[in-house]
């Protein structure tokens, strides 16, 4: 029983990745809140089960000719080294800590997605307008 | 000026990486907007790129966190095989919603998550 409602969360997170939208950063919260899952141990699925996705959708955007490359290799390093550290220095933070930081974090972004989405909705309007 | 968006990018990397790290996660959606204001890279390319970028940067964040013990069989294995099936999914539904609406729907479920994790 358990597997599937781990299951159909994931499905959930992966839908959103699937589009483009950080599905972990909608994994997390459901499989701690609705699952009991720890936080550090939500945290650590959201990072091993996305590999897999990330890699199959990267092929498809290499054969789409999306990639672009140019100075990638600039943030890619530095923040791969900051991502060891982060990850290290994680997990010494006591799980309550760290699930509070988290729900700042969502909160943080939510409010710049608001508004990305606002501005794009703006635009969407303001096109259908000119186009009729 | 190209070293001067080289160091941009590379200040910039160190905060995805960091966030990253923490959060394990959430990292991607940070290297979008940076990709568009710092690299200078349309809206799509960005959305690509920014994969190849946090690729290395999850490997190496998650191998840290299996190397803590932060692993259990089952609950990887179901949520991996949901995290592919929805994935497929979610790239079909990509293009026959408008992106302004799914954000904002996705912003609100966020806000949502993130208060209830406050209190």
């Amino acid at each position: 029983m358990r597997f599937l409602v781990w299951l159909t969360v994931g499905f959930a997170g992966g839908v959103l990745g699937g589009m483009g939208m950080g599905g972990g950063t909608v994994l997390i919260p459901l499989l701690t809140i609705f699952c009991g899952v720890p936080q550090h141990m939500a945290q650590s699925v959201n990072l091993l089960t996305f590999l897999p996705m990330s890699a199959l959708s990267l092929r498809v955007h290499a054969q789409n000719g999306l990639l672009d490359t140019k100075g990638a290799v600039w943030m890619m390093i530095p923040a791969t080294l900051l991502s060891v550290l982060g990850a290290l220095f994680v997990q010494k933070v006591a799980p309550d800590a760290l699930r509070m930081a988290f729900g700042v974090f969502l909160c943080v972004l939510s409010l710049y997605q608001f508004y990305g989405g606002w501005k794009a909705l703006l635009k969407q309007k303001k096109q259908s307008k000119n186009c009729s | 000026m190209e070293m001067k968006q080289n160091a941009a990018m590379s200040a910039a990397g160190c905060a995805v990486g960091a966030v990253n790290g923490i959060f394990g996660g959430g990292g991607g959606m940070i290297v979008v907007p940076l990709l568009t204001s710092v690299g200078k890279k349309p809206p799509l390319v960005a959305h690509a790129t920014a994969i190849l970028i946090i690729l290395p940067v999850s490997l190496a964040s998650s191998v840290v966190y299996l190397c803590s013990g932060l692993f259990e069989t089952e609950l990887f294995l179901a949520v991996g095989i949901g995290v592919l099936a929805g994935g497929f999914a979610g790239a079909r539904l990509l293009g026959k919603i408008s992106p302004a609406v799914a954000t904002l729907v996705f912003a609100v479920v966020m806000l949502a998550a993130g208060l209830r994790m406050l209190f």
